[in-house]
Formats: C-alpha cells, sequence, structure tokens
C-alpha cells in the first residue's frame, strides 16, 4: 500500500525525518562497528584464547535470543503495515508483541549474566575464574561491554516502542499519517537487532 | 493474507533459516574460512533486514546509500585492521 502524503511539503519532510534517522543510525553502527572491529582484531591476533573465551559463553541461549529478536523486528514491521494501513488495533497489538520479545530478550541476557557471575566470569565481581588466561579475560570484558551496550539500547528501544503503543492506542496519535513516527520508531528497533545479527557471530561462535 | 504481511512472515522464515544455517557451519570442519561463513551469512540477515523491514527497497537511490553508508565505512575500519593484525600475526 503506497503512503499518500497530502502536499509535496509532507512527503518533503518524511524523507527528512527518515534521514535524520539514518544518520542518528549511523552513528550508532560507528558505535558497535569499533567494539565489533576490536573482538574481531582479538580473535585474528588470539585465535585461541578467544575461541575458549567464546566456548564458555552459552551458545544456545544467544542462539534463542537472536530467534528472539529477529521475531521482535517482524511484529515492529508488521506494526508498521497497519498502522499505513489505518488497522490501530492490529498496530498498537504488534507493538505490544515487540516489546514483548524485547523484554524476553532481556530476560534471557540476565539469566545469561546470573550464570556468568556463578562462574566467577564476570570482572571486577568476587571469586574470579582461576582457570581464566589474560586474553580470555579481555574477550569477555568485550563481551559485556558489547552485549551491556546493546541491552541499553533494547531497554531505550522498549521504552521508545512503549510510547508509540501508547500514544497510538489512546488515539493521541492518528493513523494513518501517525504511521511516520511509527517507521522512525521501527528503524531504531531493526537498526538494535542488526547489531545484535553482528554481535552473535563475533562473540558466540567463535569456538572453532 | 495480504500481499504486505505474506512478504513480511517470507524474510522473517528466511532469517529464522539463516540462522539455523550460522548453527550448521559450526558443526562443519571449515577452519579458516568459519569466520568468513558465520560474517557472511550474518551480512545476508543484515541485508534482508535493511531491504524489507526498514523499507529501503522503496526509498530513493540516495536515501539507501545514506542508510548503508555508515556500514561501509565500518566494513574499512574492520577490513584494513584485520588485515594489519592478520599480517602481524603471520610476521
Amino acid at each position: 500500500m503506497t503512503e499518500t502524503a497530502i502536499s509535496a511539503d509532507d512527503a518533503y519532510r518524511r524523507e527528512t525525518d527518515r534521514w535524520g534517522m539514518y544518520l542518528f543510525l549511523a552513528s550508532e553502527v560507528m558505535l558497535f562497528g569499533a567494539l565489533i572491529g576490536a573482538l574481531i582484531a582479538c580473535r585474528i591476533l588470539y585465535p585461541e584464547a578467544a575461541a575458549d573465551a567464546s566456548r564458555r559463553l552459552n551458545l544456545w541461549l544467544g542462539t534463542a535470543n537472536t530467534a528472539v529478536l529477529l521475531t521482535s523486528s517482524l511484529m515492529v514491521a508488521i506494526a508498521g503495515e497497519a498502522a499505513r494501513a489505518d488497522r490501530r488495533r492490529v498496530a498498537v497489538g504488534a507493538l505490544a508483541a515487540a516489546i514483548g520479545l524485547g523484554l524476553l530478550f532481556l530476560a534471557i541476557k540476565a539469566t545469561e549474566y546470573y550464570q556468568e557471575y556463578a562462574d566467577g566470569l564476570m570482572p571486577g565481581v568476587a571469586d574470579p575464574d582461576p582457570t581464566l588466561t589474560r586474553i580470555e579475560v579481555l574477550f569477555l570484558n568485550g563481551y559485556f561491554v558489547a552485549t551491556g551496550l546493546h541491552a541499553i539500547h533494547m531497554l531505550a528501544g522498549i521504552v521508545l516502542l512503549a510510547t508509540l503503543a501508547i500514544r497510538v492506542g489512546l488515539g493521541r496519535t492518528r493513523l494513518p499519517g501517525g504511521a511516520h513516527g511509527i517507521e522512525l520508531g521501527a528503524l531504531y528497533w531493526h537498526l538494535v537487532d542488526m547489531v545484535w545479527v553482528f554481535l552473535y557471530p563475533a562473540l558466540y561462535l567463535v569456538r572453532a | 493474507m495480504s500481499k504486505s504481511l505474506r512478504r513480511l512472515l517470507v524474510v522473517w522464515g528466511l532469517l529464522l533459516v539463516l540462522l539455523a544455517l550460522t548453527i550448521a557451519t559450526l558443526m562443519l570442519p571449515l577452519g579458516p574460512v568459519a569466520p568468513v561463513a558465520t560474517f557472511g551469512i550474518a551480512f545476508a540477515k543484515a541485508l534482508l533486514i535493511a531491504w524489507v523491514f526498514m523499507r529501503l527497497s522503496v526509498e530513493s537511490g540516495l536515501g539507501r546509500l545514506m542508510a548503508m553508508g555508515a556500514i561501509a565505512w565500518v566494513g574499512v575500519l574492520i577490513v584494513l585492521t584485520a588485515l594489519d593484525f592478520a599480517a602481524r600475526a603471520m610476521a
């Protein structure tokens, strides 16, 4: 279904909004790209140590989280389509599903973190695992920084989607004009998903 | 089911298939090619997300460049850094 602009100015404003969002997302790509680059460099320099560290991570929880995020992106995309088609309840329902999946992701992540804390892999807490080598510690620090930063971005995304869902649900944002706001929020969510799609091989799949 | 909804579901299915493929590559003795395979699959997933979910398919050409530009530059950063370290590791 094509978006009908009320005027050429309207279409121009929407395009400008989208491009502004792309610019912000570009800064996020730079942020996480540098972290992922550092993880890749560690892997190239110290392949055995990086693989050992990666094996200590829970591959199945990481894989489950990837599936959860991909499904949440689907929900957000469905919300956008529904909003453009003026289907308010479907849009709000899809956003709610995405929020639920986002919270599930964070719950799984918390479970992983707790397990890693119990195994003595978390930096700065008591009882570190004495069998960890220096480079393993480096790689695991990278894991905590990257996934921690990603989790903060997830929280921000959940707040954003919740705000959109409430506004559309209560009728404060009218469809289909308000679909533009959902589309912009969706772009952020998809990027956070994309970041995880690259974090997953960089962290969990190093186990050669 | 509307055409656009079906398109989204197909892409989601493809993404999950790619995820399963990634796990399958772990079972194969790929050796040094393994990161190429896993990151290649990740890149394919990212392209699907960008093209369909983020609606770059209906974006203008300049808009697409704008959206993907950062990834290109980060790609340069990562590839050159990787080559640098790989050369040192060999030396």
